[in-house]
């Protein structure tokens, strides 16, 4: 795949079709991933395997500033960032050419860690198996059990509004019900509830990872970041403003969330942000009818619209226990 | 030098929380993270916390002073608490070395003296790695895993835990446990740091050429073209100066509360776009100058005004953390490497 | 201690559309029906003028209780804003009871000009509820309190 990519994207760039490729480039550490702007002098360090997580769609906000098209690489869950972008008019698409690629899933060096798994030095990709070769001997793993959080919902679909395909589409059945976790939440008593999310929240450092890294997440100036908006704060100051924060960043993006769960995977602190954003979703889904943000690029979003016949707050909050 | 069975450190550990206020890592949900001792908590062996110990002294959030607003009356109140003494365990020697390097800023005149007291009443134990993370390049700023400072320094060899006091405090400390410590030997800590010095130097990131990192080439770095390539991919959050042991920025700001004014202080990021916010706008426009000032200061700015001092420890943390993981290692190979 | 949990008289904001229910509260209290004193009401163009920071704003700053009160849906002095209201208190409060908040802190209603009985009713109501609650601890900013 890697490979194909490269070819293509030297193909695109010779041509003259783009003038710059959006994909991913390795560090130090094969887990060692960063977003960069290729030309035709590196095109070869192009990479792609399980550790190349970031989603790319939030950059072509400032790179389509600038003179020129660029290609970007899409995997299924960005190809939805991607469509909610373009809906919301934050690039110019006469500007991007966009190459869908499938995804087998990807890993992070953090549950890796976590599992024991250290001194990680290159990996081996396989659809169902993966081979992790560490400075200690070659870990061999079902992908099932290494896969991050959010790729195991994922159906591997793309949202249609590319300019090409490259690879094929991979089909996959979804490893957990995404809602399971939300679920288990709202079974619980209101107590254990905020016991769980003030043990989780308590650990925020407000780094502003999950915000800037989230691709729904444009703003130019955020409220929290604003002065005069006279909820701006810079740190956790209390447990109100630690609450505060995360129900406000997932509020402004809740119909717009395509749950790509970029937000606990940047996590410095290991929060399960992904939850808040998913609650939203849920409840959306049976208050208004299901709707993934990012599938369609006329569908109003669902804060955007309303019903005569909507439900009342009563209605819904409550039913969970 | 003393030592005890690891099997009775749980007893050590009570021992010291029954005197003092004890911190210590422990494994958590994500990773281990410093909390205050409470019966049953282990110790943790990680090599790293996701956190780091700065937050003793240099806390993310501190009150500094509120005032009272009545009528035309304003009252100045001292919100400053008097600090009990502590103990922080199991410091490994990167982040030891931070607090020099911490001190290096806020013991110099004028001091800190919030700062000041709290270093006042610390005391520290440090613990030898022997598990290092293939992040971890202390080595590279002349830091020995193997041997670290503090005041109390400990290893775990075998299923012996061995300490040797480093400063007055230390001393003080060992001696008040002096009934639960055993007198050890030190040759088995000598063969014990040679091997943990080997492992050291197993360690991945080894060529790291920070030589070029000169005052006198500050301009030079400065304008490096490599550093528009190296910024692109930040999404200018916070999370490198937030886990660095070294970042010391904060911010002072007026919270409004319901009768008056609390004025606190908390960490900042150069990273952010309203750091060192000016009545007139932020003197750093965009991303790129933002990400070379975090590495410039801490490769050319403080070493210029501190001894050589390089102001990173080789913890490793932003390069476990950062989302697009750009970091002081990449920074380092392309901006310093061309002079090689 | 124990006699001012006895005597526990919460706060409670009522933001309140302009047009439809500041002029219930207003019909309320020239029918001199009575109402608890615990209310403070905040007047908002619309109810869709109220943002879920608003809401969360008010907690911080020492509200034991929040209610929302708009026009009837259909008779939006804008034509829809209530509906959208209604959507955004729909998923807010549904966050908030998600995070642990007691559910019966914050609520949603719709009281028209005409309907001063109905406006002093559901707030003896709520303030009824919320005192039973006590205090909020859970949205509460330590730093807003003396």
């Amino acid at each position: 795949m890697q490979k194909m990519m490269q070819d293509r994207a030297r193909e695109l760039l010779s041509s003259g079709k783009v003038d710059r490729v959006l994909g991913w480039i390795e560090g130090d550490f094969v887990y060692d991933v960063t977003p960069h702007v290729f030309r035709e002098n590196d095109i070869d360090q192009l990479i792609y395997h399980s550790f190349a997580s970031q989603n790319l769609s939030k950059y072509l906000v400032g790179e389509t500033k600038k003179d020129g098209v660029i290609a970007v690489f899409l995997r299924p869950c960005d190809s939805y960032s991607f469509v909610q972008l373009l809906k919301e008019h934050r690039f110019d698409r006469e500007k991007v050419y966009a190459i869908a690629i499938p995804c087998l899933g990807k890993v992070d060096a953090e549950d890796l860690r976590a599992m024991g798994i250290r001194g990680i030095t290159g990996v081996t990709d396989g659809k169902e198996r993966i081979i992790l070769h560490t400075l200690y001997g070659d870990v061999e793993k079902e992908k099932s059990e290494v896969i991050a959080e959010r790729c195991r919902k994922c159906r591997g679909v793309h949202a249609p509004y590319f300019d090409e395909r490259l690879g094929e589409e991979l089909t996959k059945e979804p490893l957990t019900d995404r809602f399971e976790m939300v679920e288990k939440l709202e079974k619980m008593t209101a107590e254990e509830r905020f016991a769980f999310w003030q043990d989780e929240l308590s650990r925020c450092i407000r780094c502003n990872a999950c915000r800037n890294v989230c691709p729904a997440c444009t703003c130019e100036k955020c409220v929290f970041d604003n002065a005069a908006s006279g909820i701006e704060n810079k740190a956790p100051a209390s447990s109100f403003e630690e609450q505060n924060f995360h129900i406000i960043r997932a509020f402004h993006v809740a119909g717009r969330c395509t749950d790509c769960g970029q937000c606990s995977r940047v996590c410095p602190q290991g929060i399960p942000l992904h939850l808040l954003n998913r609650k939203f979703i849920k409840d959306i889904n049976s208050c208004y009818g299901e709707y993934r943000a990012g599938a369609d690029l006329e569908e109003k979003a669902p804060l955007n619209r309303f019903d005569v016949d909507d439900c009342e707050p009563g209605d819904v909050v409550g039913k969970g226990e | 030098m003393k030592k005890i069975q690891l099997s009775l450190l749980p007893k050590l550990l009570s021992a010291i929380a029954a005197k003092k206020a004890l911190y210590l890592p422990v494994d958590g949900k994500a990773g281990a993270d410093y909390k205050r001792y409470e019966e049953g908590d282990t110790l943790s062996r990680a090599c790293r916390t996701n956190r780091s110990a700065k937050d003793f002294f240099f806390p993310q959030v501190e009150d500094m002073a509120a005032f009272r607003v009545e009528g035309k009356k304003i009252e100045i109140i001292d919100t400053r608490k008097e600090n009990e003494d502590f103990v922080i365990f199991g410091v490994r020697a990167c982040d030891v070395r931070s607090f020099d390097i911490l001190d290096r800023v806020f013991l110099a005149d004028p001091v800190d003296t919030f700062y000041e007291n709290r270093r006042q009443h610390a005391t520290v134990v440090s613990l030898a790695c022997d598990a290092p993370e293939e992040t971890c390049f202390c080595r590279q700023f002349d830091i020995l895993a193997e041997d670290p400072a503090g005041d109390v320094a400990a290893w775990i060899v075998g299923d012996e835990m061995y300490f040797k006091a480093k400063t007055e405090k230390g001393k003080k400390l060992l001696s008040s446990l002096d009934v639960l410590l055993a007198d050890g030997d030190s040759a088995p800590v000598e063969k014990e740091k040679k091997h943990l010095e080997a492992i050291q130097h197993k360690l991945p990131i080894s060529e790291f050429n920070k030589e070029h990192f000169k005052p006198e080439d500050l301009m030079e770095h400065f304008n490096d073209p490599a550093w528009a390539e190296l910024s692109e991919a930040c999404l200018g959050c916070g999370t490198c100066t937030f886990v660095c042991p070294t970042c010391q920025c904060f911010d002072i700001r007026d919270f409004k509360t319901n009768d008056g004014v609390l004025r606190y202080r908390c960490w900042d990021s150069c990273m952010y776009s309203d750091f060192t916010k000016m009545a007139a706008e932020n003197p750093r426009h965009t991303q790129l100058e933002r990400f070379r000032q975090r590495f410039m200061h801490k490769l050319v700015y403080y070493p210029a005004n501190n001894d050589g001092i390089y102001g990173c420890v080789g913890c490793g943390r932003c390069l476990a953390k950062c989302p697009i993981s750009m970091n002081i290692v990449k920074v380092v190979k392309k901006i310093g490497g061309k002079k090689a | 201690m124990q006699v001012n949990e006895e005597k526990f008289e919460p706060t409670i904001v009522a933001f309140c559309c302009n047009w439809c229910s500041y002029a219930g509260a207003d019909l309320s209290g020239t029918n001199r029906l009575q109402y608890p004193a615990n209310v403070k009401i905040i007047r908002v163009p619309c109810s869709c003028r109220v943002n879920p920071m608003f809401i969360l704003r008010a907690f911080q700053r020492g509200a034991d209780g929040v209610i929302l009160c708009g026009c009837h849906p259909g008779d939006c002095h804008y034509t829809t804003g209530n509906y959208f209201t209604r959507r955004r208190m729909t998923l807010l409060f549904s966050m908030l009871e998600f995070l642990g908040i007691e559910k019966e802190r914050t609520r949603l209603e719709w009281v028209s000009a005409a309907e001063g009985a109905k406006f002093a009713a559901t707030m003896n109501d709520f303030v009824a509820t919320v005192t039973k609650l006590g205090k909020n601890r859970r949205l509460e900013d330590l730093r807003c309190k003396k």
